[in-house]
C-alpha cells in the first residue's frame, strides 16, 4: 500500500512544506488542477505553467512540469511569447486576482481578445494577501483591507463577464468547496483550444477572512457551500459577487471560435499561399 | 555554427540603419519578435512582419512594451531566438524585464533606436541619452552589454554580434542605435551565410537527472534547455539556487548576484570592442560612439589640418565599458574629450577611468540633431590650452 500522496508525481516534494497559510485554498485548486492534468491524455512534458507574482504566483514552483515565475502581472505576455514560441506546448498561466486582473489587467483582455491558446486560472481570494491583505480589483463594496480601513467602495470586476466581454471563449467558476465540479471542468477545459478562463472562488482565512470577521476556513467553506448557485450558461453580466453575498458557480460559456494560431495561419494562407512557413522550434 | 541561409539576404543593398538591423536579426536566426509601434523604431518591426511569416517565424504586435518585453522571454524558453525593438518611453517601460532577462539569463536582444527625451521628448528626432538607463535602468545589481552602431552596415553587423553575445553570455544585449543611424540609408554588404557566424544556444547534453539549470560552467554561465524537452525545470526572478528554486537569504543571493555581474565582468577582454584613430603620446583623445562619433571624426580631421594631436577612440561596445584602454590611455594622454549626444552621461566614466591623469573635457549635445564639427572642435580646442 502507498501512502504517497495522489498527485505527488506532479509536484515538487523537495520544495515542501510550501508558504501557504493553512485554510488557505490556493493548495485545493492545485489539488484539483494535478488530478486533472494526471487524468488527462496530455504529455505532462509538453505542458508549461507560467504563474505572475503573490500567493498563488507561487503555484508554479510547486508544479513538476516545465515552470515559470516571471513578474508581477505578466504572466500572460510571458505565456503568450511561449506558447507562440512553440505551438506544441499547452500552456497555463495560474495566477491570482491581483495579478491578473489589476497590474495585469491590459494583458488580460489582449490575451482574450486574440482568443490566444492559453488556460488562464484566476484564483480570487478577494484581496492581496502575500503583501498583507490590500484590497484588490476585485475586493466587493465595504470589504475591509489595510489600503481600505473604512471599506472599499470601488466597484470589483465582474472576471467571468469581464472575459466573455473580451473575447474568452471558455468561462467557468467554482469555489474551494466544488472539488470534484472544479476538477471536471479543469479536465473538459484542457481539452478546449484558445482563450479559457477559470476562476476559483478561495478562501484566504488569515487576512480576508480575519480582517472581515469572515470565521475560520471552516465557516469560510460552509459559507460556499450554503451561499452558491449552480447556474451553468448563466449570463455573465448577472454573476458579480457582493460582500456575503450569492456566488453563482458554473460553466457560463463554451463557445469556441477560431484561435490566435488558427487565425494566423489562416489569414497568412489565404496572402502567401505556400510561402507561409509556420513557426518552426530551432533544435 | 553558420547562419542559416533561409533568413540571409545576401549582396548588396541601399538600405537604412533599422532595415538593416531587421536583416541583421533575421540572419542572426531570430524567429520571434514581439513589438509595439513607437517613432523611430516602427520601420523594423514593420519590415520583421512581412519577412517571418515566410522564414517559419513570428512577430506579434504587443498590448504594449512591457508586454513586448516579457513576450520575447517566453518565446526564448519555447526555444526561439528572440527580440523587441523600440525607443526612449517604451525602453522606460521595459526595465522591469531586463531586469527578469538578467536574473533568469535569458538570451534575448533589444534594439533602442534613441531619439530625444526625457519623456515624449523628440519622437523623431536623435538623442544618445539612454545609455546609463541601459547599464542601471531596472533595479538592483546586474551587468550588461550595449552596442552602438555608427551606420547601416554597422546596424546589420552589430546585431548579428548582438545575438552571438546574447547567446554567449545568456544574459539581455543592447543594440543602442539613433534616429539618424536608424534613418540614413547607406549600402550595406550582407554575406553569404556561410560566412555568418553563429554562436548556437548553449543546451546541455546532459540528461534531465544530472541537469542543474543554474550550475555555471567555467565561464560563470550555465547551459540551457527549453520547455518541452522533458527536463520539467523551474525559472524564477526570485534569487534562486543552481537547480533554479528559491531561496531568499542572503547566503544564496551572494552565490547568484556576484556570478551574474562577474559573468559580464570577467569577460569584458572576450566582450569589448572599440576602434582607435591617429592616437599619439601626449595627444588628445575624441572619445565618441554611434552617430556622433561621425561627426567626432571630421572634428578630429579638421583639428590635425590645423596641427593639433588629436587621435580618437570609438566605443563600438558601450557596456561593459572599455575601462581598461582608457586607464592605459590616460598615461599619456593630454586630455580626453567626450563628444556625445546628450548633457553628460558616457564623460563620466572616462573621468572615473581616467582618474585624474588626464583632464576630461565634454562635448555636449541636448539631441535633436548631431553636433557641428566645429562644436566638438572648440572643445578640443579648450582641451589643448
Amino acid at each position: 500500500m502507498s501512502f504517497d500522496h495522489p498527485v505527488e508525481s506532479l509536484l515538487r516534494m523537495d520544495r515542501m512544506p510550501h508558504i501557504w497559510c493553512p485554510g488557505c485554498g490556493i493548495g485545493t485548486s492545485v489539488n484539483c488542477f494535478t488530478r486533472a492534468l494526471l487524468d488527462s491524455k496530455l504529455n505532462l512534458d509538453k505542458v508549461a505553467i507560467v504563474s505572475g507574482i503573490g500567493c498563488t504566483g507561487r503555484v508554479a514552483g510547486y508544479l513538476r512540469l516545465d515552470s515559470f515565475h516571471t513578474t508581477h502581472g505578466r504572466a500572460i505576455p510571458f505565456a503568450t511569447g511561449l506558447k507562440l514560441g512553440n505551438p506544441d506546448l499547452k500552456v497555463i498561466v495560474y495566477s491570482g486576482d491581483g495579478d491578473l486582473i489589476a497590474i495585469g489587467g491590459n494583458h488580460f483582455i489582449h490575451a482574450a481578445r486574440r482568443n490566444m491558446d492559453l488556460m488562464v486560472v484566476c484564483v480570487n481570494n478577494f484581496n492581496y494577501a502575500m503583501t498583507g491583505g490590500q484590497v484588490g480589483p476585485t475586493t466587493p463594496v465595504t470589504a475591509i483591507g489595510t489600503t481600505a480601513p473604512y471599506g472599499s467602495f470601488e466597484p470589483p470586476f465582474n472576471l467571468p463577464y469581464l472575459a466573455e466581454s473580451c473575447g474568452a471563449t471558455y468561462i467557468a467558476r467554482w469555489t474551494t468547496f466544488h472539488v470534484r465540479q472544479l476538477a471536471r471542468t479543469y479536465a473538459e477545459a484542457l481539452t478546449r483550444k484558445g482563450f479559457v478562463f477559470i476562476e476559483v472562488i478561495s478562501p484566504c482565512p488569515e487576512l480576508y477572512g480575519r480582517r472581515n470577521r469572515l470565521g475560520a476556513v471552516v465557516d469560510m467553506t460552509k459559507f460556499y457551500k450554503e451561499k452558491s448557485v449552480v447556474r451553468h450558461n448563466a449570463p455573465t453580466k448577472e454573476v458579480g459577487i457582493g460582500l456575503q453575498g450569492e456566488i453563482v458557480v458554473g460553466k457560463f460559456v463554451d463557445q469556441p471560435q477560431p484561435t490566435y494560431l488558427e487565425a494566423m495561419t489562416e489569414q497568412m494562407q489565404a496572402k502567401l499561399g505556400d510561402r507561409f512557413v509556420p513557426a518552426e522550434v530551432a533544435s | 555554427m553558420n547562419a542559416d541561409p533561409r533568413g540571409v539576404l545576401t549582396g548588396a543593398h541601399f538600405l537604412s540603419g533599422n532595415e538593416a538591423a531587421c536583416e541583421g536579426a533575421l540572419a542572426a536566426g531570430c524567429r520571434f519578435v514581439a513589438g509595439y509601434p513607437i517613432t523611430p523604431s516602427t520601420d523594423i518591426v514593420e519590415r520583421i512582419a512581412e519577412r517571418v511569416p515566410t522564414l517559419g517565424g513570428t512577430f506579434i504586435q504587443m498590448e504594449d512594451e512591457i508586454a513586448s518585453s516579457i513576450a520575447i522571454q517566453g518565446a526564448v524558453w519555447a526555444g526561439q531566438k528572440a527580440m523587441t525593438v523600440t525607443s526612449g518611453p517604451g525602453f522606460s517601460l521595459m526595465m522591469e524585464h531586463i531586469g527578469l532577462a538578467v536574473i533568469t539569463e535569458t538570451p534575448c536582444v533589444f534594439i533602442n533606436v534613441q531619439r530625444g527625451g526625457p519623456s515624449t521628448g523628440l519622437p523623431t528626432l536623435p538623442g544618445q541619452a539612454d545609455l546609463m538607463q541601459a547599464r542601471w535602468g531596472s533595479h538592483g545589481d546586474y551587468e550588461v552589454i550595449a552596442l552602438s552602431p555608427n551606420s547601416p552596415q554597422e546596424c546589420f553587423e552589430m546585431t548579428v554580434e548582438a545575438f552571438n553575445l546574447a547567446e554567449k553570455y545568456r544574459t539581455p544585449v543592447f543594440l543602442m542605435s539613433d534616429e539618424c543611424v536608424g534613418h540614413m540609408t547607406e549600402k550595406v554588404v550582407i554575406p553569404p551565410a556561410a560566412e555568418i557566424e553563429i554562436y548556437p544556444r548553449r543546451y546541455t547534453a546532459l540528461p534531465p537527472s544530472e541537469y542543474q539549470p543554474y550550475r555555471p560552467e567555467a565561464d560563470l554561465v550555465p547551459q540551457m534547455i527549453k520547455a518541452g524537452d522533458g527536463y520539467r525545470i523551474h525559472v524564477t526572478g526570485l534569487t534562486h539556487d543552481e537547480r533554479g528554486y528559491p531561496v531568499i537569504s542572503a547566503e544564496c543571493q551572494a552565490q547568484l548576484v556576484p556570478r551574474l555581474v562577474d559573468k559580464i565582468r570577467c569577460n569584458a577582454g572576450d566582450i569589448v570592442a572599440v576602434e582607435e584613430h591617429n592616437i599619439e603620446d601626449g595627444g588628445i583623445v575624441l572619445v565618441s560612439f554611434g552617430i556622433t562619433s561621425r561627426v567626432a571624426f571630421r572634428a578630429m580631421e579638421m583639428a590635425r589640418a590645423k596641427g593639433r594631436r588629436v587621435g580618437m577612440l570609438r566605443l563600438r561596445t558601450i557596456w561593459p565599458f572599455p575601462e581598461e584602454r582608457i586607464r592605459e590611455l590616460a598615461e599619456g594622454t593630454r586630455a580626453f574629450v567626450v563628444a556625445e549626444m546628450n548633457l553628460g552621461q558616457m564623460v563620466y566614466e572616462v573621468e572615473r577611468c581616467s582618474g585624474g591623469r588626464a583632464k576630461t573635457l565634454l562635448a555636449p549635445h541636448a539631441g535633436g540633431t548631431v553636433h557641428s564639427p566645429q562644436q566638438i572642435l572648440d572643445v578640443i580646442e579648450e582641451a589643448a590650452r
